[in-house]
């Protein structure tokens, strides 16, 4: 399951995707997060799935756009931490924060 | 001296949607091995479904009050009314929606996501994989598989924007009840340009200054239709279609946003009428809004005949 977590405006997507199928709970991201919009738990949309899955916290769906602003997803010399943790690629960013801060 | 006259000011209500409750009576509930709920508390309205063994036996909607755990009771009571159930007969009870939390009675909670795609996926059929759910205050589009499974979800919660409320507001400003809205924005000569702002609120002064602008009645309807079809379309385009396509939630009822949906995707809905041979010839009316508590009621049908979770029944 592609998970979108995140909102869309009138300034663009913010949105972190998450690829459920390819996600292993191993919570390697949680650790490497330093906004702490990351947590690994039951999957919600999935009530038949049994192994805990990746997802972003409840009360940060709304604010990702900003939360997640200080890592620079989709733009700047280097992915963000939870992007570079992931070992199996299972976490994007869509393309709000690049059309916004990425014009260099 | 001339008596000033107190005017009564008038107390319609044109939001107000009919509240409906329907039981089936080609079933008879005591013959059957489960009793699951799905109570669906949602922001603007709630919803509960009775089903035995998988076959919906009676539902209800109505409004959702400031007391959620309140309202949660008085649905499910609704949709008791005229059976001998009682909430002891339950087997199971999964609650969803927003205030899924606040549903006493429920053993279990479930996102209304994933409720909305199974629900989508009983009404219309397993030919579905888009569902778009238009609630009261917010919009999800979700892709799923055969079984009703979520393959990929999208969600617009942050504004009223393109929402049922945002239509109850309309319908409350230009005093049209909410639901002949729909068929009046086609009574008009030219297809107007859509409403400009996107929040509800900028929407609403942008209306009345039409208004007195002298625009038809019939018009601005049109204009606020095709603005929130838009918006709709705008949150599909970015998940991207596969057809076949549905739509549940109350807005779905509202053919005004349906038709110029269609027209501006290019891709037709599905007809809205059952899938479930039964349940056609049953003349239970295909309620679009139920399909989040019909979804919660299959998931803890599912759950019982798995063996994932005990019966809570007490009698």
């Amino acid at each position: 399951m592609i998970a979108n977590y995140g909102f869309k405006d009138g300034s663009g997507d913010w949105f972190v995707i998450v690829d459920t199928d390819r996600c292993n709970g191993c919570g390697r991201c949680v650790e490497a997060c330093p906004a702490n919009v990351l947590e690994v738990g039951d999957d919600e949309f999935d009530p038949f799935r049994e192994e805990p899955v990746l997802k972003v916290r409840e009360e940060e769906r709304k604010k990702v756009r900003y939360s997640c602003a200080p890592c620079r997803p989709g733009f700047g010399q280097e992915p963000p931490p939870c992007v570079v943790a992931c070992e199996t690629q299972a976490i994007s960013h869509s393309e709000g924060w690049k059309v916004l801060y990425g014009k260099e | 001296m001339v008596e000033a006259k107190r005017i009564e000011p008038e107390k319609a209500e044109f939001w107000r949607w009919p509240e409906t409750y329907w039981v089936n009576p080609a079933i008879d509930w005591h013959k059957g091995k489960f009793v699951t709920v799905g109570v669906d508390v949602g922001s603007v309205s709630s919803k509960c479904v009775i089903m035995v063994d998988g076959a919906v036996y009676a539902y209800s909607s109505m409004r959702t009050g400031s007391d959620s755990p309140d309202s949660a009771w008085k649905v499910v009571n609704w949709a008791l009314k005229d059976t001998d159930m009682k909430v002891d007969n339950f087997d199971y009870c999964i609650g969803t929606g927003y205030g899924r939390v606040n549903v006493p009675m429920a053993q279990q909670t479930i996102t209304e996501i994933a409720c909305h795609a199974r629900g989508a996926n009983f009404m219309y059929g397993p030919e579905v994989r888009t569902v778009l759910d238009m609630g009261g205050q917010d919009c999800k589009a979700i892709r799923c598989d055969d079984r009703g499974k979520v393959l990929k979800f999208m969600m617009n919660d942050k504004c009223a924007a393109g929402t049922g409320r945002g239509m109850e507001v309309f319908a409350d400003l230009i005093r049209v009840p909410v639901w002949e809205i729909g068929p009046r924005s086609f009574q008009t000569q030219k297809e107007p340009e859509m409403i400009s702002s996107t929040c509800v609120v900028f929407a609403k002064s942008e209306v009345v200054g039409l208004l007195q602008e002298g625009v038809p009645e019939n018009e601005i309807m049109a204009a606020y239709c095709a603005a929130m079809a838009h918006r709709i379309a705008e949150l599909l385009n970015r998940l991207g279609i596969e057809e076949k396509f549905a739509i549940t939630g109350g807005i779905a009822k509202n053919e005004g946003v349906v038709k110029r949906l269609e027209k501006e995707l290019g891709v037709k809905t599905m007809d809205r009428v059952w899938f479930n041979k039964d349940m056609r010839t049953s003349k239970i009316p295909f309620d679009t809004m139920v399909a989040g508590a019909i979804g919660a009621a299959l998931f803890a049908q599912a759950m019982l005949e798995r063996g994932r979770v005990k019966s809570a029944r007490k009698a």
